[in-house]
């Protein structure tokens, strides 16, 4: 951990300021990555936004992961892209969001505009609630879906039409249908 | 008034939804409904092995299927560890301008078509056939390409595609200056697109748009340049931006880009190390089917000395091209089809490369890749667990950040000024929705 955050100025400054709420860090293949408690989540955001020594103000991306098969505890992580024009810099935030029955995390749509379609995706898709957000609706699947494709244990075989599949007649003589 | 434009609307290409609210002809508010095309990428990602996700890239952004493929095996290269030839990263620079080439022209062309202009439509497409019998003829296919592979490519570059690429590249510059005669002073046309759609490029940033729409804006953000990757590096190309960030300069941005992945292609037709050699030890052209059949007979005694005609057809990949294209691990790359049929070795290797629960398995870790796609930036999240399959792949496309902020858009314009927003904003079911 000690080696890592030597060689990146931000995860020394982050490790400065938040040092109780840092559970973890690495930078595989040279992405530097922080893993933060979940209650201090948008603390080290706006941290991470806002500080000049940050000034991460660009959010790439926003994802979940299932870790269920993993067997680790809490299931799901919450993976934040960041990217900072004037560094030119990329961070990879993650936090945990508590409890595994029903997973609640802080929006972060107030400080990126951006996040505001990606946590409604991972909303669809993990079922993880964002607590502030405007509109915390479905995106890709329909209202009608029940479940959340993405977790680990929703069946990749799994069905829900939203209309019927109809059985084909063969009623035309002379044409096959398979 | 509310009027209901999609999912499947004539002017409309691409399913999506825009609920739009009226004051007369003027909009007063938006809200965009996605989610028509969604196929489940990235839960089929986890469930095949990380070589046979190539396919369902192709069809993320299908006008410009090359970059997609480009840009995910450069992901799971990046969580392995290595790194493909050289000669193999000017190839993946020249296929991936090819398609943005590709890219901007249909959307120029749909843009204008939608707005009445029947014409450039024309020499539009007439210009992208030239690139499509390229790609066809490298990769066997015009859209559904897979001819990227982790480690490498699927084969060489066919003999004289590079120099008939440029002979090519000059004839799409005709339409492409044919078309900017037609439509760049066009009364019509400007009439239609200037100030419309406007969007301020604080905005754009925080709202997480890049590609042409934010260089539009005036940013001139472009990760080929910021954040260079394969040999971008090496090439001296122009970021072309707007100033006010409306349908124009969308569109003036795109023509400009054209122009300069026409430029970086003849910089790497230039550079390109290592053509393709085609005789054998003796000196004489022998073609890969040829070297199969000639193994089938059981004449493998000089087989691995001999050098193979390159030959892109699936009848035989030459030894030699395989090992100029692909990265030396061999637990990634397919060995080439002599050493499959010609030694044990390479039988074996082919064979676990093959089997179920075998393949290639990345260690454990997580990376996020970025590439400088048509519409911006597509990005590829993965997270293995060290088996045959990811455990996670998430892809960030381009379009899912743009349609996000086109409502603001197109929020006090007209109701018929949303048609050609939506066009220059050039939105891809297929990425947006996965």
């Amino acid at each position: 951990m000690a080696d890592v955050a030597d060689n990146n100025p931000v995860l020394k400054h982050l490790l400065d300021q938040f040092r109780d709420a840092i559970i973890e860090t690495h930078a595989f293949r040279g992405d530097v990555t922080a893993v933060v408690e979940s209650a201090r989540y948008h603390d080290v955001v706006l941290c991470l936004r806002d500080d000049p020594e940050c000034s991460f103000d660009f959010l790439v991306d926003l994802t979940a992961v299932d870790r269920l098969k993993l067997k680790q505890k809490p299931r799901f992580e919450i993976v934040l892209h960041l990217y900072s024009r004037s560094r030119n810099a990329r961070f990879r935030l993650k936090t945990r969001p508590v409890p595994d029955s029903d997973p609640v995390i802080d929006t972060v749509v107030d400080l990126y505009p951006a996040a505001n379609w990606a946590e409604r995706e991972v909303y669809d898709m993990f079922g993880i609630r964002f607590l502030g957000h405007p509109n915390l609706t479905r995106i890709l699947m329909y209202d009608q879906f029940v479940g959340h494709p993405l977790r680990k244990d929703y069946p990749v075989n799994k069905r829900q039409p939203l209309v019927e599949e109809r059985p084909v007649h063969n009623d035309r003589p002379g044409m096959v249908f398979e | 008034m509310m009027i209901n434009m999609g999912p499947s609307h004539p002017a409309m290409h691409g399913v999506i939804r825009i609920i739009t609210e009226l004051d007369g002809e003027k909009v007063v508010s938006a809200n965009i409904e996605i989610g028509y095309l969604h196929r489940a990428f990235e839960k089929e990602c986890e469930v095949v092995g990380w070589g046979q996700a190539f396919p369902y890239t192709d069809r993320l952004n299908y006008v410009s299927p090359l970059i997609n493929n480009v840009a995910y095996a450069m992901g799971v290269e990046k969580l392995l560890g290595i790194h493909p030839t050289e000669r193999c990263d000017y190839i993946r620079v020249i296929i991936s301008e090819v398609s943005r080439i590709t890219d901007h022209l249909t959307c120029i062309a749909a843009c204008a078509m939608e707005m009445g202009a029947m014409t450039p439509f024309i020499y539009l497409m007439k210009a992208r056939e030239y690139l499509y019998e390229f790609v066809e003829e490298l990769t066997g296919a015009r859209l559904t390409v897979s001819y990227v592979r982790v480690g490498g490519v699927k084969g060489d570059l066919p003999d004289g595609w590079l120099d008939r690429l440029e002979k090519a590249l000059d004839k799409v510059q005709i339409e492409i200056d044919e078309v900017d005669r037609l439509l760049t002073r066009n009364r019509i046309f400007i009439d239609r697109v200037k100030d419309v759609g406007c969007i301020s490029s604080s905005e754009a940033w925080s709202l997480g748009f890049t590609g042409p729409v934010l260089r539009s804006t005036g940013m001139p953000r472009d990760l080929r340049k910021d954040e260079p990757y394969l040999v971008y590096d090496r090439f001296d190309f122009d970021v072309p931006v707007g100033a006010v960030g409306d349908n124009y300069d969308r569109y003036l941005v795109r023509l400009e880009e054209m122009r300069q992945s026409a430029r970086i292609i003849r910089q790497a037709i230039e550079q390109i190390p290592g053509g393709a050699v085609q005789v054998d030890l003796s000196g004489r052209p022998l073609t890969g089917a040829q070297m199969v059949d000639a193994a089938k007979m059981g004449m493998t005694a000089d087989l691995l000395l001999r050098t193979v005609r390159v030959d892109p057809t699936l009848e035989g990949a030459g030894k030699i091209s395989a090992e100029r294209m692909n990265a030396p691990a061999k637990g990634v790359v397919l060995p080439p089809k002599e050493s499959t049929y010609g030694n044990i070795e390479g039988l074996m290797n082919h064979f676990m490369l093959i089997m179920e629960g075998q393949g290639i398995q990345p260690p454990p870790g997580e990376i996020y890749i970025a590439n400088e796609a048509a519409n911006g930036e597509l990005g590829f999240y993965m997270v293995s667990d060290g088996s045959g399959s990811a455990y996670r792949v998430h892809c960030r496309p381009p379009c899912f950040y743009l349609m996000q902020g086109m409502d603001r858009m197109i929020v006090g314009g007209m109701i018929a000024d949303v048609i050609a927003t939506f066009g220059t904003i050039n939105m891809i079911a297929g990425e947006l929705d996965r």
